[in-house]
């Protein structure tokens, strides 16, 4: 389970994201042992949050004793390159955190944030979930969802395309139509 | 002779004010209902080398990524000057759009053609109603004062509370005869079955010019609304 000929291990980052919120049950969720194991189980070495606005701080690991290695950090200007590097994410229900990770082609779990009032945000996760785009979870149900994954039936997301509105507006203001 | 004067004037001086108050209010009423009738009609030709003053609203969280996303498919030469405008506590949004106007003069634009302001916001994630009736209001007067000095063609926004006084005050210019702007409004990606605070009041106040959104659950329910499909 991830290791390459010559004995060195092939990393599988897990990258954590909550964007600009703060989002502790997330962050202690994917912090502890449970969870841990269960990504570990699954063949998974590293573990990255990325924390936010949040007060709890996870515990740094080096993962030599034979469990994941966890670090975190606050903010970063692009969690592009993070996300990159990430064999899975899972990430609070912000669309710019889901649509960033879906364009990359990443598998995705979304954790919906049950303290937020008014929580429009599931709508979206749901709906994505619905459409196999990623996997849609609680807090209390993160280490489930882990466990029961099966990356291989989602279904890849067909970015978007913004050039309808953007014909209609120019229609609107009466320049002519582009051939 | 002076006596006549002030004769004629204190006799029918109330009757002037009167009239001139009656008159106003008439013009007023009328420009509003022109107003009214004119919002979402379509403007006339022009040519594609004319240029439109566009103010952009952006917002935290996903707001501002979902705007940059739109102006990268208009003519950036059409939609000139460009005037961003975020919520002052909103810090990571106008260095976004930073970034996207010094990447438009890389890719070889003449020069930036863009301003960044802030604003203060109406009411903060979690501040209490009784407080957020004074900041709406000193946040009403900052919108004024910066609509005065961009007086914009074109207005793009997509949800954040930030929006809705500038775009009141739009309408209101438009009635005056300040300025006649056209409002598009695109409702959040993020907003599947039920439409924002924002987006809802500009549907039902019917003063965005173009209302979009971005899925089909939504144009069901609000058929006034154009279905776009997802932009991201």
């Amino acid at each position: 389970m991830g290791e390459a000929r010559d004995g060195v291990k092939v990393k599988r980052v897990v990258f954590v994201t909550v964007g600009t919120t703060c989002f502790d049950a997330l962050v202690k969720v994917a912090d502890c042992q449970e969870v841990k194991d269960e990504l570990y189980r699954r063949g998974y070495t590293d573990l990255l949050i990325q924390m936010g606005r949040g007060s709890y701080l996870p515990a740094k690991s080096t993962g030599d004793d034979g469990s994941l290695a966890v670090d975190y950090f606050t903010f970063s200007l692009s969690i592009a390159d993070h996300l990159r590097s990430a064999s899975l994410v899972i990430s609070h229900a912000g669309s710019g955190s889901i649509f960033e990770t879906l364009q990359l082609g990443k598998p995705l779990i979304v954790v919906v944030n049950e303290d937020l009032m008014d929580n429009h945000q599931s709508e979206l996760a749901e709906e994505l979930a619905e459409r196999k785009h990623l996997y849609c979870s609680r807090p209390l149900t993160l280490h489930q969802t882990i466990a029961s994954m099966d990356l291989n039936s989602l279904v890849p997301y067909t970015p978007g395309d913004a050039t309808p509105v953007a014909k209609l507006i120019n229609r609107f203001l009466g320049f002519p139509e582009e051939s | 002779m002076e006596k006549n004067t002030s004769c004629f004037f204190s006799n029918s001086s109330p009757n002037l004010v009167i009239t001139c108050f009656v008159a106003f209010i008439t013009i007023i009423l009328v420009r509003f209902l022109y107003v009214i009738y004119r919002t979402g009609k379509p403007l006339n030709k022009r040519t594609p080398q004319q240029t439109l003053s566009t103010l952009i609203v952006l917002g935290s969280g996903g707001h501002t990524a979902e705007m940059i996303n739109l102006l990268l498919v208009l003519q950036k030469d059409r939609f000139t000057p460009r005037f961003y405008i975020a919520a002052a506590t909103d810090n990571m949004s106008l260095q976004k759009a930073r970034v996207f106007e010094n990447s438009l003069v890389d890719s070889g634009a003449k020069g930036i053609s863009a301003e960044f302001m802030q604003i203060y916001r109406s009411r903060e994630v979690g501040q209490s109603y009784v407080t957020s009736v004074w900041t709406t209001l000193v946040a009403t007067a900052h919108a004024l004062w910066l609509m005065i000095k961009i007086r914009p063609q074109v207005i793009l926004c997509n949800g954040p509370g930030t929006c809705i006084p500038l775009c009141v005050i739009a309408f209101i210019f438009k009635v005056v005869g300040i300025r006649w702007s056209s409002i598009f409004y695109v409702e959040s990606i993020a907003r599947v079955k039920r439409l924002s605070l924002s987006g809802l009041l500009l549907y039902k106040l019917q003063i965005a010019d173009q209302f979009f959104v971005q899925w089909p659950q939504l144009q069901r329910k609000y058929p006034r609304a154009r279905y776009v499909g997802c932009l991201m």
